[in-house]
């Protein structure tokens, strides 16, 4: 680097002129005292949290659910997508196939006989609704996810299908259903 | 020997007034304080506890009361225990001299809304003990044997030290035109109307005063002494629970007489246009100067409270140079000023002009010295720039 361009790279800052308001004091702490006491007579930006609930958008990554079709059966096929995608391992699903004498279960060949998501282990990362070629298993916008056990934040199959019902009463249907479209794989199982 | 009860029922009111007034005062204006930061910064505050949060106070003190004793193994325990109780000891003590009504100057029966009456040497008792409180911070840092702690305790000690000077300095232009150490007669003096307040003669007093003893009271911009970026705690740093709270108590006592003091001393105290005549003469005039007063002096915690979510802290060095190089040399001159007008025999009101006058010219000084600065900083920037080129 020649001398010409190091001159012209290094800047200096000029400090600011001082007045005799300034080498005072008094001026300005008569105006940080305005500024503060104008704050006073703001409105509030609080927001009284368990009675005034956020509005949490719907692409927000909470709790679990997993969905039904609209004859009420769990929608999951037990492909086990989720459970390899999880990257914190905390889906542990057991397949059955279904009984095939069953006019309910005639047009799916497999369902999870078991679905159990370890809600401690769970990073909320979202890649298991990502995988889910049926969009089965889908992330709620509930964020107040407490236990008083470690047992009882091990959701099963039923714990997490209630979630599904839940959030549907509710009108918090994640982002996913709301655009109402869903996946490839999972139209061609509703139709 | 038989006891006069003449003499002692209204020495023990005025001492259960105080007693009972300082403790619940300090809880309610932690409250006070946290909802005035609140509102300061768009907030609400505690609003839990009560209606509008006014319990919230009652439970800190239950919760305070109810805390672990916690005693550090590493800690000189009889000095560490000592400690707290020396501060919040002198800070009590401070308050006896300080007329927290109003009170007539001469000494005569019935109750009287000070501690110790008619105190010759009132400021001078009030100065010294208050200084002393720095025993109880120093105490405090060293026996807690952590090397935070004892930092915060020398910041402390310095401070006071170096703060003690110009609140000497900001009060001997009244105490010099009354001719007296008592406040009673001090604030006597003020009477009859808003004129004969000290503040309109002495405004730079009242300055170097108002900033000397908020120093002194160790708050913010003051508190160098506890600074939590630097100092974890500072001298507090190992104390919990109720030893931590005496601490807390003794600085808000610290603040109470601060505010007191400035009322008192340069605002007129219980004075007010319109109120004549001694202050016992009816009960409803002396309610209502009560209530003068005490407007006052919440006016002006108020502002000390305001001026807390104003400032940011100084560094040290600025601490020390604001003690040293302004408040210092103002106060001398302001004791210059007072010198002449005493010897010349002048009108007092020509403090006024010479305080305004020291004000604006110490400012056009601090601007030569920091145009200066900036022609230095100029002219090693050149120097810089020819040896680059």
């Amino acid at each position: 680097m020649t001398t010409e361009n190091k001159k012209k790279t290094v800047r200096f800052a000029e400090p600011p002129k001082i007045g005799l308001s300034e080498a005072l004091y008094l001026p300005a702490i008569a105006a940080g005292i305005a500024t503060t006491v104008r704050h006073m007579f703001h409105k509030n930006q609080t927001r009284q949290y368990p009675e005034v609930e956020p509005d949490i958008p719907k692409n927000y990554r909470g709790v679990h659910r997993l969905n039904r079709d609209d004859q009420g059966r769990v929608k999951c096929v037990a492909c086990f997508m989720c459970q390899t995608a999880c990257p914190a391992n905390c889906i542990e699903i057991e397949a059955t196939g279904t009984d095939k004498n069953d006019p309910t279960w005639a047009d799916r060949d497999k369902f999870p006989k078991t679905f159990v998501i370890d809600e401690l282990r769970c990073i909320y990362c979202g890649m298991c609704e990502e995988a889910c070629p049926v969009d089965a298993i889908e992330l709620t916008s509930i964020y107040d996810l407490t236990g008083m056990t470690r047992q009882e934040m091990i959701f099963d199959k039923e714990k997490l299908l209630s979630v599904f019902d839940e959030t549907v009463q509710s009108g918090k249907d994640p982002v996913r259903t709301v655009r109402g479209q869903l996946g490839p794989a999972s139209e061609r199982l509703s139709s | 020997m038989t006891i006069d009860w003449n003499f002692l029922w209204p020495l023990g009111a005025a001492m259960v007034i105080v007693l009972g007034f300082v403790p619940v005062a300090g809880l309610y204006m932690t409250f006070i304080e946290r909802k005035l930061a609140a509102y300061v910064q768009d907030r609400v505050g505690p609003n839990r506890v009560g209606p509008l949060g006014l319990f919230q106070s009652i439970a800190d003190g239950i919760k305070i009361f109810l805390k672990e004793q916690v005693i550090p193994s590493h800690v000189h325990k009889s000095v560490y225990l000592f400690a707290p109780t020396i501060g919040l000891m002198c800070a009590m003590l401070s308050i006896a001299v300080v007329p927290y009504g109003p009170a007539n100057a001469e000494p005569g029966p019935g109750f009287r809304a000070i501690i110790a009456p008619g105190v010759d040497i009132g400021i001078l008792f009030l100065l010294a003990i208050s200084s002393l409180s720095a025993y109880g911070i120093i105490l405090g840092g060293w026996a807690s044997n952590n090397k935070y702690s004892l930092f915060g305790a020398t910041r402390a000690c310095a401070q006071f030290i170096s703060y003690e000077i110009p609140i000497g300095l900001s009060l001997l232009g009244i105490i010099a035109m009354t001719g007296s150490l008592n406040i009673e007669k001090l604030v006597a003096a003020q009477g009859d109307g808003i004129v004969n307040w000290n503040f309109w003669w002495q405004p730079l007093a009242a300055l170097i005063f108002f900033v000397a003893a908020l120093a002194e009271s160790n708050r913010l911009p003051f508190d160098l002494s506890e600074c939590e970026q630097e100092l974890v705690g500072g001298f507090h740093t190992e104390y919990s629970g109720i030893k931590f709270v005496l601490f807390a108590l003794a600085e808000y006592t610290h603040l109470v007489t601060v505010s007191f003091l400035t009322v008192l001393l340069f605002f007129g105290g219980w004075h007010f246009p319109g109120l004549t005549g001694p202050v016992d003469a009816t009960v409803a005039g002396f309610l209502i100067r009560w209530v003068v007063l005490a407007v006052k002096v919440s006016l002006v915690v108020a502002f000390i409270m305001q001026l807390r979510w104003t400032l940011p802290r100084f560094r040290y060095d600025q601490l020390m140079g604001l003690a040293w190089k302004g408040l210092i040399p103002l106060g001398i001159l302001n004791l210059l000023g007072l010198v002449i007008v005493l010897t010349f025999d002048a009108s007092r009101w020509w403090m006024t002009i010479l305080s305004v006058a020291i004000l604006v010219l110490s400012g056009m000084a601090n601007v030569t010295m920091a145009q200066k600065r900036i022609q230095r900083k100029a002219a090693s920037r050149m120097a810089m720039e020819t040896q680059y080129s």
